[in-house]
């Protein structure tokens, strides 16, 4: 028994420890003051004795970790001024056990007072990440790593059960999630695949490129994690182990200090991920989500119906059924947290509260690229120690994210594109906003290698994505061998249409006029197309293109294309196909140079379907002898057969893909059949 | 019990056609002979009913206080609803309409 500590410490009462609250009053304190920039070790508390003050903790970790005990701020107010703190001004060891051992009181249910501590106390129990200290927590009688760990898992519980009681579902999981510990590793790597799976939907639905500065994130996180606990700084082996699962990689990285209300602030990548999350739901930054977009969107990331609707019910601040950007981050990083194994606060931690959130992240409004910005802002990054936590989460969701940069379709390359250049501004607005408001830390060199790994890491990705996404529209631009002239006209009055169709952000905007007579244009060689499905002369082939999409966004505009587009279909599919290895000639990523082959498979693949060709030839014959007359109007000419190739190649395709499905079903037919014949035949036999 | 409260509930609305628009309903008349308690009622606009039963043993329950207490709950209510995640009919689990309830019961008892 430690009675020489309490008669050393002469401002305070007499301080009884016993052994195992000894050893792990001076981890704590070692742990404050080691984080707080380098002390000695567990101070004894001889030295305490002799010279009162020497060894301070910081007044940072230590707030930091009272907050983790989970005890309101004024029981915490009243123990500091009551462990002499606030007299003498500093936390010295007296005055940090004396705390220790008031909070240990508050949490079994005494009253603050000096005299809760003289009797024998649970140790107090602290919401901290999980490290091997910790594990000492929350156990009065037993401080073994091993045994510890269990009933730390009780603990665990009993913070979970604290909250939401439609959480009781997660309770079985939350053992497991909880980042503690080999035993629930393997659950919480389980976990987290079907999260990322989830997680691959809504970024795929959403914007593939944030995977990219997801990944740069990762590393970015990583070493100002170490950097901001300083004892240890270990980011290569940080680096690694982040990317790997859960539990295993947070022990040793949570070494310094980890607090747990410390994941509930909002890195710059986080901010800007949401950002642009927020925008690709609501354009309008300044505007707010309505209640159904919302759910759709969180509902995406399967977390249950009752946890979704307690995360609503924090970060809907005002409880007007909308979220506004603030309130949007707010429960982007709760979910995001929840995914990770957090458990859900009690109530909005400060740091999401939308004032918060909106002093310390104003809305964007410049732009810049995004990595210079990342140069700019690593001096002045963000707060010391939240990042840990928060690298975890990021670290978590990066390892979800790029998942699946590999699954995205033609589609959503293009609207990645689009909303990686958005990413790209917004992010920059805010980086250099946060550069600002920050102090700089020490992670500055920390930060400085990071920044050019994750620029690698992003750049690569993004480029992967841009080339992705600029498979569907290089067509446009490579040059057209019998347009040459004309091409750049053509291109940009096809790709008008085709903008808001593909979103892709690459295609320059094209000017206003010229798509104006395209429709009306095209509205009449749609309806000689959709007519001729028949052998057109030669001048008219060379302008097929593959203008699928286009003439699809066309169509829908035109109401008189649509019902003949449904005719021309349907015709084609009544008749049997003979060829439909033309049809495959003619995908819809091909670009335009193919036009010729698909201009001939086009005619030749119309044959076949030339029962509705026939009266339309006729037709087709005027405009075609009107378009020849004039060599004034040859490009106008050129330009709406390109259109009319256009859209018989999508008629082609859908004709394509109907005689597929249709060759689909007659083969399951046919294996239906043989079946039924196989065990028909031993029956026979037999 | 609280059935037959919601019978009589449907009763009163059906009565008042023109007072829709009315809030308020106080009844204090289902004193059944065995259970002594106090049903009060209340409709919203929407027609979504709240009941409420009272110990006849707690006597200083005044007028006013049942419908602050509604109007409360009502607002509560309101908030709930705004959770897009919420579907109407489902068990309420929202923590701060709970503690809103349970602080204004304690507050009466």
């Amino acid at each position: 028994m430690e009675a020489a500590a309490g008669g050393g410490c002469g401002s305070g009462p007499p301080l009884l420890l016993s052994e195992g609250e000894q050893q792990c009053y001076s981890e704590l304190f070692a742990r404050c003051v080691g984080a707080a920039g380098g002390g000695p070790g567990s101070g004894p508390p001889e030295a305490a004795r002799t010279v009162p003050g020497t060894v301070t903790a910081a007044a940072g970790p230590v707030a930091d970790l009272f907050r983790a005990s989970q005890l309101p701020a004024e029981t915490l107010h009243q123990i500091t001024e009551l462990c002499g703190a606030k007299r003498v001004g500093y936390f010295g060891p007296t005055q940090f056990y004396i705390a220790l051992k008031l909070i240990a009181a508050a949490q079994s249910g005494l009253p603050v007072r000096i005299e809760s501590i003289k009797c024998e106390l649970p140790l107090p129990r602290f919401m901290m990440s999980k490290t091997d200290a910790e594990i000492r927590f929350g156990n009065p009688a037993e401080l073994h790593g091993t045994k510890v760990q269990i009933p730390y898992l009780i603990t665990e519980k009993n913070t979970f059960k604290r909250m939401d009681d439609e959480d009781k579902q997660q309770e079985t999981q939350s053992p497991t999630m909880s980042p503690l510990a080999s035993p629930p590793s393997s659950p919480p790597h389980y976990q987290r695949v079907p999260l990322s799976h989830g997680y691959s939907k809504l970024r795929s639905s959403t914007e593939q490129m944030h995977p990219a500065p997801y990944e740069a994130r990762q590393p970015l996180v990583q070493p100002e994690g170490p950097s901001s606990g300083a004892p240890g700084a270990k980011p290569p082996r940080h680096k690694a182990s982040l990317i790997r699962s859960f539990s295993v990689e947070r022990e040793p990285h949570d070494n310094s200090s980890n607090y747990p209300d410390e994941p509930w602030r909002i890195t710059e990548e986080q901010r800007e991920y949401y950002v642009n999350q927020f925008r690709s739901l609501q354009p309008d930054p300044s505007s707010f989500i309505s209640g159904s977009v919302a759910k759709n969107f969180f509902t995406k990331s399967k977390l249950s119906i009752p946890e979704l609707s307690y995360i609503w019910e924090l970060s809907d601040a005002d409880c007007d059924g909308a979220l506004t950007l603030p309130e949007f981050c707010a429960a982007f990083h709760l979910i995001v947290a929840r995914k990770n194994g957090y458990p859900l606060p009690e109530g909005l931690p400060p740091t999401l509260q939308p004032e918060y959130l909106q002093a310390a992240f104003p809305k964007p409004k410049r732009e810049c690229t995004l990595f210079d910005s990342y140069s700019e802002s690593m001096p002045a990054n963000q707060q010391p120690r939240d990042l840990n936590r928060m690298e975890k989460l990021s670290i978590k969701d990066t390892a979800d994210f790029p998942v699946p940069t590999q699954d995205v379709t033609s589609d959503d390359k293009q609207e990645q594109n689009k909303t990686r250049l958005a990413l790209k501004s917004t992010a920059d607005e805010a980086l250099p906003k946060d550069m600002s408001e920050d102090p700089a830390t020490s992670k500055d060199s920390n930060s400085l290698k990071a920044r050019p790994r994750s620029r690698s890491y992003s750049s690569t990705s993004i480029e992967e994505a841009m080339k992705r996404g600029e498979d569907p529209p290089t067509p446009p631009p490579r040059p057209q061998k019998t347009h040459s002239r004309a091409s750049s006209l053509d291109l940009n009055k096809v790709f008008q249409p085709s903008v808001p169709a593909t979103k892709s952000g690459l295609l320059p905007p094209p000017p206003a006029l010229p798509p104006r007579p395209c429709p009306s244009q095209i509205s009449h060689h749609n309806v000689n197309s959709e007519r001729s499905a028949h052998p057109k002369p030669p001048t008219q082939l060379p302008n097929y293109g593959d203008f699928r999409l286009q003439k699809q966004s066309e169509q829908v505009s035109e109401a008189e294309i649509h019902p003949q587009l449904n005719r021309a279909p349907s015709q084609v599919a009544e008749s049997s196909p003979t060829k439909k290895d033309i049809p495959h000639s003619q995908p819809p990523s091909k670009p335009i140079r193919r036009k010729f082959r698909p201009e001939n498979s086009a005619t030749e693949s119309q044959e076949p379907p030339s029962t509705v060709g026939g009266p339309v030839s006729a037709a087709s014959g005027k405009p075609h002898a009107a378009v020849q007359k004039q060599s004034s109007k040859q490009k106008k000419a050129i330009q709406t057969a390109i259109r009319k190739n256009k859209e018989a190649n999508a008629v082609l395709a859908r004709l394509n893909s109907e005689l597929q499905q249709q060759l689909k079903e007659v083969h399951q037919e046919r294996i239906a059949l043989e079946n039924q014949l196989e065990q028909l035949r031993p029956v026979t036999v037999l | 019990m609280v059935h037959t409260s919601l019978d009589v509930v449907d009763e009163k609305i059906s009565a008042m056609g023109k007072a829709l628009v009315d809030q308020r309903e106080l009844y204090l008349g289902l004193l059944y002979p065995t259970e002594d308690y106090k049903v009060y009622g209340y409709v919203t606009n929407s027609k979504v009913k709240f009941v409420m039963v009272v110990d006849s043993s707690n006597t200083a329950l005044r007028d006013n206080e049942i419908r602050s207490m509604f109007r409360k709950l009502h607002n509560s209510y309101t908030d709930v609803m705004c959770n897009p995640f919420y579907n109407p009919g489902d068990r309420i689990h929202s923590r701060a309409f709970d503690s809103m309830v349970t602080s204004m019961m304690i507050q009466v008892c």
